[in-house]
């Protein structure tokens, strides 16, 4: 049952790809809504009748397809796992992807390469569903580098353009630099457990307990420690980084919203981008073993929240905003990740993916509408021609910015609660990233309502329309004034369904404080490590203290309540501040340091591209391979070949010549001989 | 039958070669030269065929069970020196004899077109194929050395007279020459060596091989220690030629370049993994603990190459010799692989050269199919061509993507397992030598995407690529198997991995038990 939940995509990609050129539009949009559409029923129905009636603590469905690779003790198979954590992935993956799939043959209708796209897209999902379903860290790897593959495919999907291309290049390699320190990190973990098993395995004939139950098992490394445990974390952290667009490996998300909306909704902001948040989830019994990695992944997790949404703030293209909040959400979630409540990370994940994918598809109906223009300057007053993209994505707007009662908000306000109430983070450091995450809380309602404003508000700032865009809205050509149309229905049913979503979305997940029953954190529970309290030698008293203090919290919700009022003040403070802002004055110049992104790409451009390039170009191969190697070599072969005509000169062939140097050498022998 | 398999298989291309030129002159006379051509090139396609769907039969009747040489013909060859015909294949060469035989119809099919002195050609081709099955096959030392200088002489006249650029072949030829037979005058030097002191008067490697373990065993060395280290000295600097190892590469671009696409792909499918194979079938086994304790030293220049190959390919503006290069670097893992002496990493890197040899092959493929519709081998002539060749970008696609390792491509399997292998080896220095790979691997994937970029994407600027046609039937023919075992590789590595785990397992544990002692 659980592989047909993947190759179900698999198949439709193959249809797609083989006959999707003879068989027309049709055919594709049907196949490709239709093999997503078999792996969401799956996927339910696996869901709610296999894996929910098990008792909790046994949750855990496990299908062997093959054995991929077996050498000595080294054994990686293609088996999938389906749990709580990957159960809750494929819902949302499906789910959403259905409705992307949905929207994308709308959007692109008449397009050349439309059954290419939707193969892509269907590869996609097959991949996307191995990563979360696959039960060892290559299988894992499989996926992670297949939506890698997609991703580079869809972004540079519009072949001529130049950027295109350089964007997914870009993608992959950075993603690759990631991969590095995944690669090393399953090493490690191979050569330390003999498994990279998320299930029990048996090896060469005899049970070796999975990667994680090992794990489990081991001492905890203090801050500062860095024990094996600690290698391992953070080498996959790396990984994560990579592809989850953390920092310092942020900088291909951006670029990649060359590719067309559908798929930075679905793969630049709703599924592939958190598989970094899921790897660290699945291997959480490996991060809380090192207090170190869990420090590092709450730091760079907030750093980079902050980081990205103060660029977001500076934007100007629409799919450049929401991707900058794509990173900067995704700092969120490593954050919750890292002060140990990985629950609250997975449950934003999943918010994340309704309102993201939301505002992304409403992004794109808006582009769609404007003729191909994404820089909101040039936009405003659209909400009289797009009613229903206004309306859904009105929704999405309030989901991010934390308004009450909506997704966004739940998940927000319990990782800004963990974070404060967490004690696994040295004293100080813990209240600092609080203070971090509530900045970007704001800021994230700031540019949000920029974005809306500037797009749905005051006065029209249409520029002439540019030509005919790219393929498909070429019969517009001739128009010299834009005139923005509202989607069609194919377009934005999605969108009403997301909206629904994001609004409702977040009550799965609501707090004991607030009279619900956290049902996410129950049910992921069984399959998440807890992070240990800081009880290094140096904070015990603190370490015990705090501990205490939690437990106390927990039974006394006052303290909880008090910080959900301070995350609605934040919501409203936030969206008050963008609007007053934004609406006085929309074009406002913003800082141009922001708008240059800190200048991080030229920064790597100079610091690590171009010495690489010219290092590789005027030394490696101008001078070490074709000079001193190569003219080494043809330096010995000179001295043979002047030796020889050196030579020459005595084969003069006359008889008297040799004669006369037999002569010489038969009297240099006879000196020799005689005076030794 | 079995008895003889291996005898046929040998000298089928040579049966192939000498019905070309059995042709009788009056008919030859009589029939205009264009079909004489065409005839002769389905001769060879018929044959180089037959050839493969013979090997096939190796691998249907292979026991994976033991370790011992299957179908063995033993036979005295020169009675005096104790030298003998003796034919044999176990894991270790198992696959790569295939692989052979499943090149040359390919590097047949896409030069068809070759119009100068055809009949020379395939014989050329052929006389290489009977060198490089033969030094898989060959059981004994002479042997052995005999179909290597053998497979030389055929490839230099491929490059010398079929070769890419009148100006550059014949220099190119020389080089190749040159290098390759002073390197295999070593490996004779050494092989007469092992010869002289193992005292068996037998030229037979399974023989010495045992003679020398048993000697051992027995706390005798028979090959004196000063010697052994020369000899050991003189078997690698021919085998690291062949590969090529760095700093040993220096004939490697520019033959690569000049060869016709059939010799690249023939040099760099199959002969660079002589040298891989003498590596396992000569160093490991008759100097154990000398390999021991080299093998950090060689591991040093496997990585140095492998970071050496990528970083120079990044910078190529030649496909041809991009491809060059990028082969130089995934060698490297090969070697590293081998000297790493675990079984995933052994059995990574014997993966890793059928890999290369299908990948780099079909590289070379695509290579020569642009080359030979523009004429040029320049990356700034191309561009966008996968509007223009959607079949040709799509295989050219999945070969760039299983030569950067991506999962599920035979290219993967072979890089991970060597760099678990080698990372959980306990060679000094091993873990450093892993994550210097694994970084080749993020290389790997900037050279790859750069090239794939610049040929295949973006508009199309140059008027001449305008009207080029897509893969011919012929093409896809020598392409579609070719992206077919890649994808197949990668998916079901268990296939190819089970056949040849004994062997390897046996070489290493000669290796790892003697050095241990």
């Amino acid at each position: 049952m659980l592989k047909w939940i993947t190759f179900a995509p698999l198949i439709g990609a193959l249809l797609c790809g083989f006959l999707g050129k003879k068989l027309g539009e049709k055919f594709v949009s049907f196949v490709a809504c239709g093999s997503v559409g078999i792996s969401m029923v799956l996927t339910f129905i696996a869901f709610f009748t296999k894996l929910l009636p098990l008792p909790e603590n046994k949750r855990q469905i496990t299908e062997h397809f093959f054995t991929w690779i077996e050498v000595g003790t080294f054994r990686a198979d293609f088996a999938y796992l389906l749990d709580p954590l990957s159960g809750l992935y494929l819902l949302f993956i499906t789910g959403v992807g259905l409705l992307i799939h949905i929207y994308a043959t709308g959007y692109m209708h008449g397009d050349e390469g439309f059954y290419r796209f939707f193969a892509y897209l269907n590869l996609f999902m097959f991949m996307m569903l191995t990563l979360v379903l696959g039960d060892n860290l290559l299988l894992l790897f499989v996926g992670w580098e297949g939506v890698g593959l997609c991703s580079y495919l869809l972004i540079g999907y519009y072949i001529e353009r130049k950027e295109a291309g350089d964007a997914a290049k870009k993608a992959f390699i950075v993603n690759r630099i990631g991969d590095f320190g995944y690669s090393i990190g399953v090493m490690v973990a191979f050569t330390t457990f003999t498994s990279i098993s998320f299930v029990d395995k048996e090896i060469g004939g005899k049970v070796i307990p999975s990667l994680l139950s090992q794990a489990g098992g081991q001492a905890v490394e203090g801050v500062g420690m860095f024990g094996v445990m600690t290698v391992i974390a953070l080498l996959l952290f790396v990984g994560a980084c990579g592809k989850s667009a953390q920092v310092p490996l942020f900088v291909w998300l951006p670029d990649a919203m060359a590719g067309p909306t559908p798929v930075s909704a679905l793969i630049h902001a709703a599924t592939m981008v958190t598989a970094g948040v899921y790897l660290t989830a699945r291997c959480s019994a490996i991060f809380t073993k090192s207090q170190t990695a869990m420090l590092m992944v709450a730091v760079i997790g907030a750093f980079t929240a902050m980081f990205a949404a103060t660029i977001g703030i500076a934007q100007n293209d629409i799919k450049k905003v929401l991707a900058y909040s794509t990173v900067s959400q995704l700092g969120y979630m490593f954050l919750a990740c890292g002060v140990g409540a990985f629950s609250a990370g997975i449950f934003h994940v999943m918010t994340h993916a309704f309102f993201k994918a939301l505002l992304f598809l409403g992004a794109g109906s808006v582009i769609h509408g404007m003729h191909e223009e994404q820089d909101i300057r040039h936009m405003g007053g659209l909400k009289k021609y797009m009613p229903w993209t206004f309306g859904t994505m009105l929704v999405g707007w309030l989901a991010i910015s934390g308004v009450p009662l909506l997704s966004g908000f739940f998940s927000k306000d319990e990782i800004l609660w963990q974070i404060w109430a967490s004690n696994s983070l040295p004293p100080g450091l813990g209240k600092t990233l609080w203070v971090l995450a509530a900045a970007t809380a704001l800021l994230t309602a700031v540019y949000m309502t920029r974005l809306m404003v500037l797009t749905f508000w005051g006065k029209e700032r249409f520029k002439v329309a540019h030509g005919d865009g790219h393929g498909h809205h070429g019969d517009k050509a001739d128009h010299h004034a834009i005139h923005p149309h509202e989607s069609p229905a194919v377009m934005w049913v999605p969108l009403v369904v997301l909206a629904i979503l994001s609004v409702v979305g977040g009550y799965v997940g609501v707090s004991a404080a607030w009279g619900g029953h956290n049902q996410i954190e129950h049910f992921l529970a069984p399959v998440l490590a807890k992070a240990a309290p800081l009880t290094d030698a140096a904070h015990g008293a603190v370490g015990a203290a705090s501990a205490a203090a939690s437990e106390a919290v927990h039974h006394d919700f006052t303290t909880e309540r008090i910080f959900t009022g301070i995350s609605v003040v934040i919501a409203f403070l936030g969206i008050f501040l963008g609007w007053q802002m934004f609406t006085a004055k929309p074009l406002r110049k913003m800082p141009r340091l922001l708008e240059n992104k800190y200048y991080v790409d030229e920064f790597y451009d100079a610091a690590i591209v171009t010495p690489i390039q010219g290092v590789s170009k005027n030394f490696l191969w101008r001078i070490l391979d074709v000079k001193i190697i190569d003219g080494a070599i043809n330096g010995i072969a000179r001295l043979f070949g002047e030796t020889g005509s050196a030579m020459r000169f005595l084969q003069t062939g006359f008889a008297r010549s040799y004669a006369a140097i037999m002569l010489v050498g038969a009297i240099i022998l006879i000196l020799y001989f005689t005076f030794r | 039958m079995d008895l003889y398999l291996l005898t046929i298989l040998l000298f089928l291309p040579l049966l192939a070669a000498a019905s070309m030129w059995g042709h009788s002159l009056a008919w030859l006379s009589r029939v205009p030269l264009e079909r004489i051509r065409e005839h002769y090139r389905w001769i060879a396609l018929g044959f180089a065929v037959a050839e493969f769907l013979l090997s096939l039969l190796l691998l249907i009747k292979f026991d994976s069970t033991t370790t011992e040489p299957q179908f063995v013909i033993n036979i005295p060859w020169i009675e005096g020196l104790g030298a003998r015909y003796h034919l044999g294949v176990d894991g270790i060469s198992l696959w790569l004899v295939v692989l052979t035989t499943f090149l040359v119809p390919i590097a047949i099919l896409v030069t068809w077109r070759v119009n100068n002195n055809v009949r020379a050609y395939f014989t050329s081709l052929f006389l290489a194929q009977v060198g490089i099955i033969g030094v898989f096959v060959a059981l004994d030392m002479l042997l052995f050395y005999l179909f290597w200088e053998m497979s030389i002489i055929p490839m230099a006249f491929l490059i010398g007279v079929w070769g890419a650029e009148r100006e550059h072949r014949v220099h190119a030829t020389v080089k190749f020459l040159i290098f390759t037979v002073v390197g295999s005058l070593f490996m004779l030097v050494a092989i007469i060596g092992v010869y002289y002191y193992s005292g068996a008067n037998t030229f037979d490697l399974i023989d010495i091989t045992r003679v020398l373990a048993e000697a051992r065993a027995a706390g005798k060395t028979l090959i004196p220690e000063s010697w052994a280290i020369w000899f050991w000295l003189a078997f690698a600097l021919g085998f690291f030629v062949k590969i090529p190892m760095w700093p040993l590469h220096a004939w490697l671009p520019e033959t690569y370049v000049q060869a016709p696409t059939s010799g690249s792909i023939l040099m760099a499918g199959v002969m660079a993994k002589m040298g891989a194979y003498g590596l396992i079938r000569f160093n490991l086994p008759l100097f154990p603990e000398l390999s021991m304790k080299l093998a950090p030293y060689v591991m040093a220049l496997a990585v140095t190459g492998l970071i050496y190959g990528a970083l120079v390919a990044i910078v190529q503006n030649d496909l041809k010799r991009l491809v060059a290069y990028s082969s130089l670097s995934h060698l490297g893992y090969v070697v590293l692989g081998i000297f790493a002496f675990t079984s995933q990493s052994m059995q990574g890197a014997l993966f890793q050269m059928v890999n290369h040899g299908i990948s780099t092959g079909a590289l070379f493929v695509c290579v020569g199919l642009i080359t030979q519709r523009r004429q040029t081998r320049e990356i700034s002539e191309f561009g966008g061509m996968a509007t223009q060749m959607p079949g040709y970008s799509t295989a050219f696609m999945i070969i760039a993507f299983s030569s950067l390792g991506l999962p599920l491509l035979n290219g993967f399997i072979g890089e991970i397992l060597i760099l678990i292998g080698t990372f959980s080896s306990t060679v000094p220095y091993a873990k450093v030598f892993a994550v210097i790979g694994a970084a080749g691997v993020v290389l790997a994937s900037i050279y790859i995407l750069w090239k794939m970029q610049r040929v295949l994407f973006g508009a199309v600027t140059k008027e001449e690529n305008k009207e080029l046609e897509d893969l011919t039937r012929r093409e896809r023919l020598a392409l579609i198997p070719m992206v077919t075992l890649a994808i197949v590789l990668g998916v079901t590595p268990m296939v190819f991995l089970s056949a040849t785990d004994r062997s390897v397992n046996y070489v290493r544990s000669i290796v790892v038990q003697q050095s241990t002692k």
